[in-house]
């Protein structure tokens, strides 16, 4: 199956976003198929968090637009995005502190009853199932997440995307802050969930992450996407050296190299 | 405490199942009792037995505790609606203006503008119902905008709500031309209790008899839901625990309220115009509960329903634990902020009415300080400045607190100036205990 016969999810078309004077993102476009992971790496204030904030309306792009499975749309807060499918993972977690799980998980999106009141005892259940599948070891469900250890807040983060049918997962920095057993867990619910047919984003600092986990990689470099690459066309130092310079690996000239060795 | 220690870190099993060991704290778990609100409850009765033993045994009956717990129903009241301003990081400091507004509103609107304006006779029936409702829309439209400038707009509640507490302040003066307006409609007066404006003898052991109820339904749907879902439930001995406390303390308000009777002259008055005879020593008529307290239980029950089982509620405490967290959700966290001042609004004319009613009229003054002590009243109920923590009944429990300090102080004699350095200690001294506990705690 070649990559065009399959469903194209997501299209960003020459997106653009500015804070103040500063271009954050210039003129990027991105694509994403189903059942796709797409690893999205450069260095710090690249740009990666920016764009994906974009989709997830977190923030709205100043130009350029949006496709989604073909269709343009404007997403210009979460709950639009929420609309179409699209789940973030954001690599600050977002969750309220002071609320246990379940009003975490169902946040913005609470079950009620048929008087409007919240179903608490439906969301409490709910949430028992989905974490008895993604961490079968998590009990606190009545307590605020703020007393949870990192890996438990991050599963209830996961739990929250993957929960409501997400189409398209935005992952940034998924495992930043996961012991190495949690670790491993992510990186088979991103299996899984590939399998599963949902198109991911996946930003990461971890080449490693992204080479294990991505059938493409795209590198972002003061705002502008490098290039975007197949993972089986490249190494990883084709790709660090994109994320250092800035530029195509056959860009790359003995000057340059010779400056990586001396930082290195 | 081994036991604890043993116990606690294996992943919040003392939370869900709590192992049947004999600690009181355990026991405490067990039945799910809010160990903070308690805990004020009994300062509460110690501070009350304080004052009675310093009293000569004087201060803990009925008609004093009736008499204080009116002059804490408004400051009360407002207290519910200031935890759901300060758990969503925000504050409000125009309260007491804005109660002086809708109190000299409803004094002009019985005097003046119904009789001169709306040409409604001064004697019409329901004119108080039509006074409250436009004093709870000016709470509500005061509340709006000052709502929508600190939402919308972006400006720091702290500097719109202390514009507010000036400027409405000074609208008082313009209403009344500076004058005090007295002689209101004899009905609205009721809302301000008083020995007629009470629920009476009946009333009140119904209510003590529904409160009784309520705990039980209450209890049972909660285990019902558990059940059908399959969550642990509370062991059998802890609901009864349960219901035989709410039973005492619902039924044992109510009877001690109806120990307060009518004082002699009116209860002469009523023998003697219904023919009665009255047996030696004058007639005794309980009065039951005052109509401020219902109205102040009313507001508690209806504000912590919205609090804990509303959207609204839940997007409050979302955006006090996390801002960015209730907006990535997708909240609308401004309509949200919004909504609270409006709130508030509403409170500030709810409270407005029962001073209106106590003193029968209105002042330039009515309602000076009101904010200090309803921040001070959430505050020692447990609101937090850093957002996110507060309950409602921990609020009006703040306000009983500092009314039974108030009024134990005056009842010994002690001046209004002692009283204020007592209450700021107390103040300081809550908040500081809590930071302890909670840092203890975690």
């Amino acid at each position: 199956m070649t990559v065009e016969e399959r469903t194209t999810l997501v299209e960003m078309r020459n997106i653009s976003v500015a804070f103040g004077g500063v271009h954050a993102v210039k003129n990027v476009s991105i694509d994403l198929y189903a059942g796709e992971v797409v690893g999205l790496v450069g260095g710090n204030g690249a740009g990666k968090s920016t764009l994906m904030r974009v989709l997830s309306g977190a923030h709205p792009a100043d130009t350029g637009e949006i496709l989604i499975t073909g269709d343009p749309v404007t997403i210009r807060s979460p709950r639009d995005a929420k609309a179409y499918n699209i789940e973030t993972i954001y690599q600050t977690l977002a969750l309220a502190d002071n609320i246990d799980a379940p009003g975490n998980l169902f946040l913005g999106r609470e079950r009620t009853g048929r008087t409007g009141g919240l179903d608490d005892s439906s969301m409490e259940a709910e949430t028992r199932k989905i974490m008895g599948r993604l961490n079968p070891n998590f009990t606190r469900f009545k307590l605020p997440v703020k007393s949870l250890s990192g890996g438990q807040r991050q599963a209830v983060a996961i739990a929250r995307a993957v929960y409501f049918n997400a189409r398209i997962l935005i992952m940034d920095e998924p495992t930043a802050a996961l012991g190495p057993a949690e670790t491993a867990q992510v990186r088979n619910l991103v299996r899984q969930l590939k399998e599963d047919g949902i198109g991911i984003f996946l930003i990461s600092h971890d080449i490693h992450d992204v080479f294990d986990l991505s059938d493409r990689i795209s590198v972002m470099y003061h705002g502008e996407i490098v290039d975007t690459v197949k993972k089986d066309d490249v190494t990883a130092d084709d790709v660090l050296g994109m994320i250092i310079l800035g530029k195509k690996p056959d860009e790359v000239t003995e000057k340059d190299r010779a400056a990586i060795e001396l930082r290195g | 405490m081994s036991n604890e220690a043993d116990t606690a870190p294996v992943s919040g099993q003392a939370q869900t199942e709590p192992p049947a060991r004999t600690s009181v704290r355990a026991l405490f778990a067990q039945t799910e009792i809010d160990l903070r609100l308690f805990g004020m409850l009994l300062a509460l009765a110690a501070i009350l037995l304080v004052f009675h033993i310093w009293s000569g045994g004087k201060l803990v009956r009925p008609v004093n505790m009736i008499t204080m717990g009116v002059q804490a129903s408004g400051i009360a009241i407002i207290a519910t609606g200031m935890v759901l301003v300060i758990v969503s990081r925000n504050i409000d400091l125009s309260v007491g203006s804005l109660v002086g507004l809708i109190a000299m509103s409803y004094a002009l609107l019985m005097t003046d503008w119904f009789p001169r304006v709306f040409g409604i006779p001064p004697d019409a029936p329901f004119q108080w119902v039509l006074a409250l409702a436009i004093g709870i829309g000016i709470g509500a439209f005061f509340g709006a905008i000052q709502g929508f400038i600190i939402a919308y707009i972006g400006v720091p509640s702290f500097i719109v709500t202390l514009g507010g507490l000036f400027s409405i302040r000074g609208l008082v003066w313009f209403q009344s031309q500076g004058a005090g307006v007295t002689g209101i409609d004899p009905t609205f007066q009721l809302i301000g209790g008083g020995a007629l404006g009470s629920a009476g003898e009946t009333i009140t052991w119904g209510l003590g008899l529904l409160g009784c109820i309520a705990v039980v339904a209450l209890l049972y749907n909660s285990r019902r839901q558990r059940r059908r879902y399959g969550f642990p439930t509370r062991p059998m001995w802890a609901e009864v625990v349960l219901v035989a406390a709410g039973c005492v303390a619902s039924l044992g308000v109510a009877w001690f309220a109806n120990q307060s009777f009518w004082p002699k002259g009116l209860a002469d008055q009523y023998a003697a115009d219904h023919g009665i005879t009255p047996p030696p020593g004058g007639l005794q008529i309980a009065t039951g509960i005052p109509f401020p307290i219902l109205l102040l239980l009313g507001v508690t029950l209806v504000m912590t329903w919205l609090a804990t089982r509303r959207r609204f509620g839940r997007y409050v405490y979302a955006y006090g634990g996390n801002p960015d967290a209730a907006e990535l959700a997708g909240i609308n966290t401004r309509f949200t902020i919004l909504k609270t001042y409006v709130v508030m609004g509403i409170l500030c004319a709810l409270a407005a009415a029962i001073a209106t009613a106590r003193l029968n009229g209105a002042t330039l003054d009515i309602g000076t300080g009101y904010e200090l002590y309803v921040i001070a009243a959430a505050v020692i109920g447990g609101t937090s400045f850093a957002g996110g923590i507060g309950t409602i009944p921990g609020a009006v429990v703040g306000a009983f607190v500092m009314q039974a300090i108030q009024y134990g102080l005056a009842f010994n004699n002690v001046n209004s100036a002692g009283q204020n350095v007592v209450l700021g200690l107390v103040l300081i001294v809550a908040v500081g205990f809590d930071t302890l506990n909670r840092r203890h705690g975690s």
